[in-house]
């Protein structure tokens, strides 16, 4: 086999491994995540975020690495993310805890897996007006937090680091006090 | 006797059920970097999952629909970086389950068996419009929990960062209304 087809079969590998030992594929998890009984999916969220946005920052400075900026297109990305939070708490998984549940056994996870082909046909075939309706509304490009802030990077991550610990500390003393 | 704990340590590693949830969170910002620096392509899962959804809409509607797609002429269908990701993604977990022996075939999970009680049909019902409606709003975004969650968040992308909060805010609203706020299970 090929390097060029090894290496996203070891990374997705490695990935899907993570996900299960993390428990996220476990929908119960994520339904405590939004029941605030099962704080699971933050514990893991937060520090890749961390840890992956510190490797990359040095690595885009050291010229290894560029960014992929998603469009801040805002009223297609508010909108999308509402409707994607309540299909969330219906399905019980995201679409990559959902696809790795499926390797564990998940049959009803599997079941969403086709809803989510359904849901990608429909969104191909309407995608012509969204892109003329939607996605055009507050689109304000590939902008980043620190550049329209003026804070810079490390600072972003500071905060948010500091933020995380704070909560971990208070998620850990009352899931030992119950 | 040490040398024995050792040597044991990593096949308890492999046999333990869970891990930290921090040190997978670790693990999954350390392959990032990888990602970013390696493959060239940030971790995401519902841009190669709708490319793969063009196969499946040539089969159901004739091949036209999707060669006069503008969405599809954006994002065609190949044995790709991404999907395959996607199957190394399930073939990780699967192998990850049967090594801790967690693998199991679930068809109704607690959560939903305790307020909608077994039915499987119903079950599979929500599972199938919700994975529907995940995808379409994951797509209209433009990322999912991995590609604006992880992904896009690490890089401080504004997009990502709204996405997230937007999603967070939307699903405690939703669990809310259709679990009740008496519901909170088990503590941790």
């Amino acid at each position: 086999m090929s390097a060029s087809l090894a290496l996203p079969l070891i990374m997705g590998f490695i990935f899907g491994f993570l996900l299960n030992r993390g428990r996220v594929t476990d929908c119960n998890v994520i339904e405590g995540q939004f029941r605030l009984s099962d704080f699971t999916m933050v514990k893991v969220m937060l520090p890749a975020m961390i840890v992956g946005g510190l490797g990359v920052l040095a690595l885009t400075r050291m010229g290894e690495a560029h960014y992929y900026i998603k469009d801040a297109n805002l009223l297609g990305v508010a909108l999308g993310a509402a409707l994607f939070g309540v299909a969330l708490v219906f399905y019980g998984y995201c679409p990559g805890t959902g696809l790795a549940a499926v390797g564990a056994g998940s049959l009803h996870a599997l079941v969403g897996v086709f809803g989510m082909l359904a849901g990608a046909i429909l969104y191909a075939f309407s995608y012509g007006w969204i892109k003329a309706h939607i996605l055009n509304v507050w689109a304000y490009g590939k902008i980043r937090l620190p550049e329209i802030t003026g804070v810079p990077d490390l600072v972003w991550f500071g905060a948010v680091g500091i933020i995380a610990v704070a909560l971990f500390i208070w998620v850990e003393r009352r899931s030992v006090g119950a | 006797m040490s040398a024995s704990i050792a040597r044991e340590a990593p096949r308890a590693a492999v046999k333990r059920i869970d891990w930290s949830p921090y040190l997978v969170g670790v693990g999954i910002g350390v392959l990032s970097w990888a990602a970013f620096a390696i493959a060239k392509d940030p971790l995401g899962i519902t841009g190669p999952l709708s490319s793969a959804a063009a196969p499946v809409a040539a089969y159901l509607f004739g091949p036209e629909a999707v060669e006069n797609n503008a969405y599809w002429r954006e994002h065609p269908f190949a044995w790709n970086y991404g999907v395959l990701f996607l199957v190394g993604l399930i073939a990780g977990a699967f192998v990850s389950s049967l090594l801790a022996g967690t693998f199991r075939f679930e068809i109704v999970p607690q959560f939903w068996r305790a307020r909608f009680g077994g039915s499987a049909v119903k079950r599979f019902f929500a599972a199938f419009f919700g994975g529907a409606a995940l995808m379409y709003g994951a797509r209209l975004a433009g990322g999912c929990t991995s590609g604006h969650g992880i992904s896009g968040t690490l890089q401080l992308a504004v997009s990502s960062w709204v996405f997230l909060i937007v999603v967070f805010a939307s699903a405690l609203i939703a669990s809310r209304l259709m679990f009740g706020p008496g519901s909170r299970g088990g503590r941790g």
